[in-house]
């Protein structure tokens, strides 16, 4: 059993919205196996029972600006982030009314304007580099976002994860990833994928700072993601969190996952995050039958109005099919940035440099023409040599950098204990 | 104006891109200190700075997905493949990342992947690819290979200013081999518009990039036999601009289409099709095909000569398509 949970540096609305959005996630996700079981789910459906505290603890950590990109198993980050029941029900419904208009199912659906989520698609880690991307070009616009998404246990095997990690490190993107470590890649165990302890340790090859933590604790995920976020915000960034925890259902609702050993099953289900949670906040006074009777029944009384507005919508029109391969233009999409700093600090002359390797004072967050530059190691010489003069020209242009200074030599990963 | 390289010319409309939006960055190996591998982006480091030319890790996914990271916050990333053989490297990013996103989630990634492509240089099996025809297959991306640098410079200028993937091939038998003189100051040139060369009556030659040099070459020879062929440089494959094919072969009731991809499942097949399903009354012959051969691309310069089209190929082709 964890240990009792220490004082949360939280407030008494901010540790109800956590139990809130984790009751709401599950209770989202057995209304959708009840909608399952009526054949009223087009295709697949996936459960992240048991792994509330996570989505819901990491994405309680982000900012409105912040970018996020959930995966299958992400509910309860959408719904910490704003997106309405709704939405995820008529997404897995394939209606007209969803999100994609019923050409994407699952979590698989964004919204770049408002609420800054990124679409998965079924691949695993090709996020990674596309939230790393954002993640610099949000610090090109001054716009000092974070960015985060998560990974399970079995997709940091793939290529891109590794190619993402790297390349976030390389540019100390403001990127945190959550490693969520359930312990099973559909039918294979962790073990008998990666032969290694601690997932958190792949950071340590790329210099990324890492954590472990409790998975099934929500007010330790949240306070461990929520030191990421600001360390990432201020320059620290990338890190990954490896959030332990375990896949109660199978891969999708169709798998029974009899290959689980039944140990391991009752071992995590004694451990089950909204128990423990209620437990605490009960125990704290925080939170009282009646309060949580008002919960329960908030919850019930809008998953009845979400769920009886995805079953009467209607499914798309046939012809919706040819609509949106691609964009025609300004008519359907005004491409602006969002410059939060002037763009002359980018634009010719005060965007020119010397062509030299090393980027002088990068150590110390200064880029020749301003702002954050790609890293380079401090021992490592300048592969060309500066023209004579140019030290004089650097320091005339050296501007505060959007963000506080980049450490050099990334550090050896600091962890939290993981309590199991 | 003196005459411009190929290269000269996909240099400027970066540069000049570059300095009209702040928006444009540019992303890849190599790209900034060194200039480029073939010293496309040469002096855009200076200009532009660290923030805007980014030399990344060996990681294609890496630029391809980073790129479209950016583009989904309205900055428009040119990403460089080094070669463009690599760019299969960054396949799923690609075709299921980048090009479903506007059809699926109403995210338009404004982007342009561009590389050196294509043989004749003797680069072997892994510096010489044609890899068009992997993403003409695939909805969502435009495609675009010129064959001159007027249409290089327009092109690409119209693939960085579109709201859309854009593929960027680069011939790199071009690079150097072929000069114009190019209008000072902005112009574009339109995706997806083919563009007649030469006229003619007897038959219509299609090609696009290198073997558009070919193709006219072939096509004076033959004009000294009396077959006056109409040369057509598609520049875009997709979206393919099939009012143009078909207009020509309504006039010339014959088709021969040169390309440099290998044969199976090259653009050639997609416009037999075409012209089948659009255009069959008009045909008095079978559409031929000059290609290279089914196989990877060899690197002896004997071998390699044995697998390219070359213009000799595609005057016998034209030759015996005009007997029909």
């Amino acid at each position: 059993m964890p240990e009792p949970h220490r004082k949360p540096p939280l407030s008494r609305q901010q540790l109800l919205d956590l139990y809130y959005y984790m009751r709401l996630n599950r209770e989202v996700e057995e209304t959708m196996t009840k909608l399952f079981r009526q054949n009223k789910i087009v295709g697949g459906l996936y459960s992240s029972l048991g792994q509330e505290a996570i989505s819901v603890g990491t994405a309680y950590a982000l900012e409105n600006r912040d970018w996020m990109a959930p995966m299958i198993r992400n509910i309860g980050a959408l719904l910490v982030k704003g997106v309405p029941p709704r939405d995820i029900f008529t997404q897995h419904m394939a209606k007209y009314t969803s999100p994609t208009k019923g050409k994407d199912g699952t979590s698989h659906f964004g919204d770049l304007d408002n609420l800054h989520i990124v679409s998965p698609i079924s691949m695993l880690g090709d996020l990674i580099p596309v939230m790393a991307g954002i993640a610099i070009g949000g610090r090109y616009l001054g716009q000092k976002i974070v960015t985060m998404t998560w990974i399970g246990d079995g997709g940091s095997s793939t290529g891109v994860f590794h190619e993402g990690l790297n390349f976030a490190a390389s540019q100390r993107a403001p990127f945190v990833l959550i490693l969520e470590n359930n312990q099973w890649a559909y039918s294979t165990p962790v073990r008998r994928q990666v032969p290694i302890e601690n997932l958190a340790d792949r950071a340590k090859a790329y210099g990324v700072k890492s954590y472990i933590v409790d998975g099934n604790d929500v007010v330790a995920v949240y306070t461990t993601a929520k030191k990421a976020v600001e360390e990432a915000r201020t320059g620290e960034g990338p890190i990954l969190i490896e959030a332990k925890t375990f896949r109660r259902r199978g891969h999708a609702q169709h798998d029974p996952a009899e290959y689980v050993p039944q140990e391991q099953r009752e071992f995590w289900e004694k451990r089950d995050p909204i128990t423990l949670y209620e437990e605490f906040l009960l125990k704290e006074k925080l939170l009282d039958a009646k309060g949580k009777k008002e919960i329960e029944n908030k919850i019930t009384a809008l998953l009845d109005k979400e769920r009886e507005f995805a079953e009467n919508s209607p499914m798309p029109p046939p012809e919706l099919v040819h609509e949106g391969v691609y964009c025609t233009g300004d008519d359907c999409h005004k491409i602006r940035p969002k410059w939060e700093r002037p763009s002359a600090e980018v634009t010719p002359p005060k965007s020119s440099v010397e062509p030299v390797w090393t980027v002088e004072g990068f150590g110390r967050g200064k880029a020749s023409a301003g702002g954050n530059a790609p890293i380079h190691f401090g021992d490592v010489r300048a592969a060309t040599k500066k023209p004579a003069g140019t030290a004089e020209h650097t320091e005339k242009r050296v501007k505060a950098p959007p963000h506080k200074p980049a450490k050099l030599v990334a550090k050896s990963a600091a962890r939290g204990k993981a309590r199991r | 104006m003196a005459p411009v390289t190929f290269l000269e010319a996909i240099r400027q409309a970066m540069f000049e891109e570059m300095a009209a939006d702040p928006s444009v960055v540019l992303i890849g190996e190599d790209v900034g200190v060194y200039g480029g591998a073939f010293k496309t982006s040469e002096g855009l480091l200076e200009k532009f700075g660290w923030e805007r030319v980014i030399d990344t890790p060996i990681s294609e996914s890496a630029i391809i997905g980073a790129a479209c990271g950016m583009s989904y916050l309205g900055l428009r990333p040119i990403a460089e493949m080094q070669f463009i053989d690599f760019i299969v490297c960054a396949f799923n990013q690609i075709t299921n990342f980048v090009a479903k996103g506007h059809y699926l989630w109403n995210a338009p990634a404004p982007m342009v992947i561009r590389g050196p492509s294509g043989g004749g240089v003797h680069g072997g099996p892994f510096h010489s690819a044609n890899p068009e025809m992997y993403f003409v297959h695939t909805p969502g991306l435009k495609v675009v290979y010129p064959s001159t640098p007027y249409d290089a410079k327009g092109l690409l200028k119209a693939g960085i200013r579109d709201n859309n993937p854009v593929l960027f091939f680069e011939h790199k038998f071009l690079y150097r081999r072929i000069k114009e003189e190019i209008p000072a100051g902005d112009y574009t040139v339109p995706l997806g518009k083919a563009v007649v060369r030469r006229e003619g009556k007897h038959l219509t030659l299609l090609s696009y990039a290198a073997m558009m040099h070919t193709s006219l070459e072939a096509a004076e020879a033959l004009a000294k036999e009396g077959i006056e062929a109409e040369v057509i440089d598609l520049r875009t494959l997709l979206p393919l601009d099939e009012e143009a094919i078909l207009q020509s072969v309504r006039k010339t009731n014959k088709c021969l289409v040169v390309h440099e991809d290998t044969k199976t499942g090259g653009i050639a097949g997609e416009i037999a099709a075409i012209l089948c399903e659009k255009a069959f009354q008009d045909l008095d012959g079978p559409l031929l095909r000059v290609t290279s051969l089914d196989t990877p691309v060899p690197y002896a310069p004997t071998l390699e000569e044995a697998f390219l089209p070359n213009a000799q190929k595609v005057f016998a082709a034209a030759k015996e398509l005009a007997r029909y």
